[in-house]
């Protein structure tokens, strides 16, 4: 009657489909259904993620302007600049020091805060609640949460360093403090994401392994070393390129605490995308760069699927 | 008890009842555990904290640089009134409410539609359709700010809502999770609406969609709290003063009021306390919805 009530069918073997449910009538049908289905979603994907790819691409080899003054075909030049551009390396250079920063201290205390709730802690919501609820903070409340709390003069940081005899920090306006700041700011920001993955790991660890180990003698501890920590194996991969890939993109919580300053120390790469396009109008040099970063996320996305493939082989 | 109560609250794969660990002593290595978490909590509540103590004091006291947990001249609501008098926050906060609500029903509709037609129904194009959907979730939005604003400069739609919503409603990532779900309902459970002779819709509408609620809950919080808390697009799409979401408006507050901190804060908190109202209320399910989605990739 309806293929939909058969095993599914191997990718090819749609031309050989047995004569049961493989009536012209029915193909048809089910492909008339299902790119019905499937319509409205093309439709918006068609027009607000593949059309911009695509009209990118041609933006990018064009002088194109927010004043209009240049719309030509120029080829690869705007590449050709980019490539030659110091502030372009300086922010795509921002970028990655940023990724590698905050990666590590976003995986390794996502990793701590669920081992300790996973050890089985008393009032579990009440730490879910405080490690997590920072993430559904909108990166302007984390942003002016966190300058307030930076302020050199004022600012509750700089004092709780002074009662321990910590001479005060410019966090925000020093070029070798800034980013480690916005790094802090981060990670108190989003760390409760990948809490809450690791959590929901480590719950999925089937319970015989610990009655096993709790008969055995092993203590809480014990537990988290010997099973624990080496079943995370796979979930941490995940955690990690998700944060990779999530870093990559900084440019809220940067742009809204020193705008990129001082000096240009923390200006990420997304930053002087927007900022060629929308400060200096210049739409298309702004889209080359764009797809200059964009060939860099491609990058790490296969650097990391092979790494990842090749560990699961 | 906590175990447990984790172990539904996660994933719903909840093992065993049997018990992990002995329950009844706080075992040293235990104690230790809660020191920590605890001194993690106190450092995660500080800002909120901080930023709260500041909003009750007056401008001169959040100003002073002795630092106070308790102001001199007591606490007092004043920078909240004055917030309130500006009459920003409600506006930004109902700009913020109507557009993520929007996204997200769109998002779910479209979604769950091509998702079901890539689970259940075998068509010419499936598997291209499908590899084109999984390969664009590599896209990262930044990327796109550029061409997508030129577009709606040609549509005519750059200080308008629909510029903030409509290119927010594509979540391929969504689609995925949800294909998967369907995959695994059993089919058996469409087969007596077939016999009836049920249409594809109305076994999506009546069968599949009401088994799906779970999910379908887990994508809507994924895509709300991302649409909610966007910055980048909103920002770019309008400039136009009425039409500002939170995020977007209090980007601005800092040059209105100069240096009121007394004023940032409250506007800020007012800004937070939406979705921390929601997490108090739903916290089982958003944190479902989360570890659900989210290694699914954002």
């Amino acid at each position: 009657m309806s293929s939909s009530l058969t095993a599914r069918r191997s990718p090819g073997s749609r031309v050989s489909s047995p004569a049961a449910r493989g009536s012209r009538s029915s193909v048809t049908r089910n492909n008339l259904s299902g790119w019905g289905f499937a319509t409205p979603f093309l439709v918006f994907f068609l027009v607000f993620l593949v059309w911009p790819v695509v009209y990118g691409i041609y933006m990018s080899l064009t002088g194109k302007s927010l004043t209009g003054a240049n719309d030509s075909v120029i080829g690869f030049a705007n590449y050709a600049e980019a490539f030659a551009d110091a502030d372009m390396w300086r922010s795509l250079g921002n970028t990655l020091y940023f990724t590698v920063i905050s990666t590590v201290p976003l995986v390794l205390v996502a990793l701590v805060m669920a081992a300790l709730l996973n050890v089985g802690l008393p009032a579990q919501w009440l730490w879910r609640l405080s490690y997590f609820a920072p993430y559904l903070l909108a990166s302007t409340v984390v942003s002016l949460f966190f300058t307030w709390m930076y302020n050199p003069q004022l600012g509750l940081i700089n004092d709780a360093l002074s009662k321990i005899g910590i001479p005060k920090v410019a966090w925000l306006n020093d070029p070798n403090v800034a980013m480690w700041a916005i790094v802090i700011a981060t990670l108190w920001w989003t760390v409760g994401f990948n809490f809450l993955l690791y959590l929901a790991a480590m719950q999925n660890i089937p319970a015989q392994h610990y009655e096993a180990a709790s008969l055995d003698g092993a203590g809480a501890w014990r537990q988290l070393f010997s099973i624990t920590l080496p079943q995370l194996g796979p979930t941490t991969v995940m955690i990690v390129l998700l944060q990779v890939l999530a870093s990559l993109k900084i440019f809220d919580q940067v742009y809204q605490m020193t705008a990129g300053g001082p000096g240009g120390a923390t200006r990420p790469v997304v930053q002087y995308i927007f900022e060629t396009g929308f400060t200096g109008y210049r739409l298309g040099y702004s889209a080359a760069i764009s797809y200059i970063f964009f060939g860099l996320i491609v990058f790490v996305s296969v650097m990391q699927f092979v790494i990842t493939r090749r560990r699961s082989a | 008890m906590a175990t447990q109560t984790l172990n539904r609250a996660t994933l719903g794969t909840s093992t065993s009842p049997a018990v992990r660990q002995p329950r009844r002593k706080m075992s040293a290595g235990k104690i230790a555990a809660v020191v920590v978490a605890a001194v993690i909590a106190v450092l995660w509540l500080v800002p909120f904290a901080w930023a709260t103590v500041t909003a009750f004091k007056s401008e001169t006291d959040a100003a002073s640089p002795k630092i106070s947990w308790i102001p001199p001249s007591g606490f007092t609501a004043d920078a909240f009134v004055k917030v309130f008098q500006d009459g920003n926050i409600p506006l930004w906060t109902w700009n913020s409410l109507y557009t993520s609500a929007s996204i997200t029903a769109v998002t779910l509709v479209i979604s769950a539609l091509v998702a079901y037609a890539l689970s259940r129904i075998d068509f010419k194009g499936k598997k291209v359709l499908m590899t084109v959907i999984i390969a664009s979730i590599i896209v990262p939005p930044p990327v796109l700010i550029i061409p997508l604003f030129y577009q709606m400069l040609a549509l005519h739609m750059i200080d308008t809502s629909w510029a903030i919503i409509l290119p927010q409603v594509i979540h391929p990532a969504m689609v995925f999770v949800l294909k998967k779900f369907f995959d695994q309902i059993p089919r058996e459970l469409e087969e007596a609406a077939v016999m009836d002779g049920a249409s594809r819709m109305r076994i999506f509408l009546q069968v599949v969609l009401p088994l799906s609620r779970p999910i379908l809950a887990a994508v809507a919080i994924f895509v709300f709290i991302g649409a909610w808390n966007n910055f980048l697009w909103p920002f770019i799409a309008t400039n136009d003063a009425s039409l500002l979401t939170l995020p977007v408006g209090l980007q601005t507050i800092k040059s209105a009021y100069g240096i009121q901190y007394a004023q940032n804060m409250a506007s800020a908190l007012l800004a937070a306390l939406p979705l921390i109202v929601v997490f108090l209320f739903f916290q089982r399910q958003i944190i479902k919805g989360v570890a659900t989605t989210g290694l699914a990739g954002t």
